[in-house]
């Protein structure tokens, strides 16, 4: 019944999409007030009536309703409750649920708080919104309906895959689709901007806040993911360059890029165009990921078994999107006023620098991942591009961006001075310039780019800090002033000066993790000891365990460092009961230095083959994308997007409205 | 420095165009040292790949083909069917590896004709099968989609 309930809503949803997609536009067209407020009522309906939907899946799987057919195939009566709720979305029917829920969230919130935009800004947003749900939600309908029944119904479920039965796994898709669909509010405030024939500083400051949100959600979804593939997956790395990474990795740099060029549109009202442009990109860049990952039309290591008639519905959703939204572009785009000259060195200038370096590294993901797949349509051979190609291509990219980062808050906008910049970053130099002679030192004999990438991290760190004195003048004046001077100055400042030194500290993990990982994998009986690193791990032996729903063979190691025993290290080889599928747990000793990472394999007569890694900085890895979502956080509560409706330029005083 | 209109967007369009071939050459540099073809025992033996040139081969691991050697090395069969290849590996296999089912792994040959993998990729799914070997037994008749379930 209930599940019945949760179609029926979907299928209401849908309807209501329609409405919302065509009546606002029309109004906004007319002029027409009342049409126009039809936008905001149908979004929140449409938001309630997916949410409906969700929670009837919920249900479904909460209880363990075996006659729902997707509860069946991807749940068991004997699972954590945990991933009885978290395995709603651990399926792609699910998935897509949740994507439209949080599509119709974002629609909503337009609705909510979008009071201070402009009638006809806001009616056609919502219409974009609209358009987008109808597309989904015929998409959940046609070719993933969630609530199938089964006849009779099953007496139990064949369980969730073993492998998404983990707490950061279980929130990762859900942060990851904030991020992905965050962007389609960008994308829907371009396109009612292009149709609009406007954009200026009070649009950028309405589309920046949402950006902001999408792009922290989706920098914690994707450390969240590569977090879980370190420590789940057992081979010790934590990105491999995979499409499915691929596919969430580029639209967070394009998203990067519009972070960034959306101030220079917001303080000077430049790069209008550009902007609109990377809007549009992003949020097709996240539509070409769910096509990606959605359709398996790539290998990948994270892939699943997929229906390749849904990847065909996706590949027709997707054209159309960024096919209309480009006509759009082209045909509008050039009826868009800029304004705003600045010289070459000047903050926007960095900004621009900044979005060429991004859009360009992130050309090149997408050419390395799509490059297999034109191979095999061209030529019919098939072929993959793995790490070595990205570390070539896009690294080499990114050193000169990271190197020019610190640089960008010091330069004055319309024309700044480059040499008075450098100098007010002397102390960040002086700094990572000793670091990088530290680190050069202590690794003597290891990859010689190694310490000049750790000080690059640093480089990020201190010249972050350096902002922040130099703006609160600490050195020029007492220090309670400049503390006083430190706590005024806006979150703005604070947020980019946190998420850049986030950046600094990921960078610091990367490049340690990259260069001087040490790897060992032998063979052992019980009472044997492996070194690693200059760490002696003594194999105590296997002993068997039960969990709540899987069985374990626990390998116990005995850590010790000089002779000191300093912890008990578990490695498990896990058996789930329903599928009988077989997982690796690591066990992961952290220092402020490193992980200490030991994975038990096989065993034969000879012993068990154990792999133990040691991966210096790696937490800095996730550390670091935390940092970056908190300094977003902080930004995000800056005093100009919470007070005051930011108004239209004077000239269209006429249309706007408070 | 006064720059008129037109030379700063020259200066903006030059800047542009420069990040850009640089990557395009970055690209086109890289591709040809780091693209790895796929394929099948067969066609493996079809090209006649010499040894050290890197590739990816897939295919099914034959049943009882999967011995220990020394330490931690571990000798398998990958056929498709119509040829097989002997692979030697050093290393920790993925947990989802298993007799009769499709594997992708990537390495080069050795002056004996057998193949060194270096990787043997892993899966989440115990029902997926990557594509490339899909579409190899598909060539051969063996397998329909969904078939692979246990």
């Amino acid at each position: 019944m209930v599940a019945e309930v949760g179609h029926y809503a979907l299928v209401l949803a849908l309807a209501i999409a329609i409405a919302q997609s065509l009546v606002p536009l029309f109004g906004a067209h007319r002029g027409d007030g009342q049409l126009m407020r039809v936008g905001d009522t149908a979004a929140l309906v449409q938001f309630a009536l997916v949410l409906l939907a969700f929670f009837a899946l919920m249900h479904a799987f909460v209880t363990s309703d075996f006659s729902v057919s997707n509860v069946w195939e991807n749940s068991h009566s004997a699972k954590p409750m945990l991933y009885k709720v978290t395995g709603v979305w651990g399926n792609h029917e699910g998935s897509m649920v949740l994507w439209v829920l949080i599509l119709a969230f974002f629609g909503a919130c337009v609705s909510m708080f979008g009071g201070n935009l402009p009638d006809t800004l806001r009616a056609r947003v919502l219409s974009m919104q609209g358009l987008i749900s109808v597309a989904f939600l015929l998409f959940i309908i046609v070719t993933s309906n969630p609530f199938v029944r089964l006849d009779p119904a099953p007496v139990d479920g064949r369980g969730l895959n073993p492998i998404l039965q983990d707490p950061a796994l279980a929130f990762h898709p859900p942060f990851l689709y904030a991020g992905y669909v965050g962007f389609s509010m960008a994308f829907s405030f371009a396109l009612a901007a292009l149709i609009e024939g406007r954009v200026d500083a009070a649009w950028a400051r309405w589309v920046r806040p949402w950006t902001l949100v999408a792009w922290m959600c989706l920098t914690l979804g994707i450390a969240m993911g590569s977090w879980w593939a370190y420590y789940e997956l057992g081979w010790g790395g934590w990105w491999f360059w995979d499409p499915v990474e691929n596919a969430s990795f580029m639209p967070w740099l394009a998203g990067t890029a519009l972070l960034h060029s959306a101030i220079v549109v917001e303080k000077r009202e430049a790069l209008k165009v550009w902007t609109i442009l990377l809007a549009i990109l992003t949020f097709s860049l996240s539509l070409i990921g769910t096509f990606l990952v959605r359709s398996g039309v790539l290998t990948s290591v994270h892939a699943f078994a997929v229906d390749p008639e849904r990847g065909v519905f996706i590949l027709v959703i997707m054209c159309l999107f960024i096919g209309g939204a480009f006509t759009l572009f082209a045909w509008r785009a050039p009826s868009l006023r800029s304004g705003g000259l600045f010289a070459p060195i000047s903050r926007e200038g960095g900004l621009i620098l900044n979005n060429l370096f991004l859009t360009v590294g992130c050309a090149t993901v997408l050419f390395g991942t799509l490059y297999p797949l034109v191979l095999e349509a061209v030529a019919g051979t098939k072929s993959s591009v793995g790490p070595p190609f990205f570390n070539l291509t896009f690294v080499p990219l990114m050193i000169p961006l990271l190197a020019l980062v610190p640089l960008g808050p010091f330069l004055a906008w319309k024309r700044a001075d480059l040499g008075a910049a450098l100098q007010r970053l002397w102390v960040a130099a002086a700094i990572s310039l000793g670091v990088a002679a530290i680190a050069g030192y202590a690794k003597f004999g290891g990859p010689v780019l190694a310490p000049f990438g750790i000080a690059l991290g640093v480089w990020l760190i201190a010249g972050a800090f350096s902002d922040i004195a130099f703006r609160s003048k600490f050195g020029r004046e007492t220090l309670g002033v400049a503390a006083r001077r430190a706590f005024g100055l806006p979150r703005s400042a604070w947020g980019m000066a946190i998420a850049h030194a986030g950046l600094g500290v990921a960078i610091i993990g990367i490049v340690a993790v990259s260069a001087w990982r040490v790897e060992k994998i032998a063979v052992i009986k019980p009472g044997e000891t492996m070194e690693v690193a200059g760490f002696e791990l003594q194999f105590e032996g296997v002993v068997p365990r039960q969990g709540p729903n899987y069985n374990d063979e626990v390998g116990i190691f005995t850590a010790r460092r000089d002779g000191n025993a300093f912890a008990r290290l578990e490695s498990a080889k896990r058996i789930y009961a329903v599928r009988q599928m077989p997982t690796t747990e690591a066990a992961i000793y952290t220092f402020w230095t490193g992980d200490l990472y030991v994975v038990i394999g096989d065993g034969s007569e000879q012993g068990r083959t154990v792999r133990a890694y040691y991966n210096p900085f790696a937490p800095f890895i996730w550390i670091g994308a935390v940092i970056m979502f908190l300094g977003g956080a902080v930004s995000l509560t800056d005093r100009r997007y919470r007070i005051g409706a930011p108004k239209r330029a004077r000239h269209a005083a006429a249309t706007g409205g408070a | 420095m006064a720059l008129t209109r037109k030379q700063r967007r020259g200066v903006l369009v030059g800047s542009g165009v420069a990040i850009l071939a640089v990557a395009v050459g970055l690209v086109l540099w890289a591709l040809g040292d780091t693209l790895v073809f796929f394929y099948t025992p067969s066609q493996a033996q079809e090209k006649q790949l010499g040894p050290g040139q890197r590739f990816r081969l897939g295919g099914l691991v034959a049943e009882g083909s999967v011995e220990r050697g020394d330490g931690t090395l571990i000798r398998f069969t990958v056929t498709d069917t119509a040829q097989e290849m002997s692979v030697v590996f050093a290393g920790v296999l993925p947990d989802l590896f298993r007799e009769g089912q499709g594997v992708v792994t990537e390495g080069k040959l050795n002056a004996e004709g057998v193949f060194e993998a270096d990787t043997v990729l892993a899966k989440h799914d115990e029902n997926y099968m990557p594509r490339e070997v899909a579409d190899a037994l598909k060539e051969q008749g063996l397998w329909q989609h969904g078939g692979d379930e246990q």
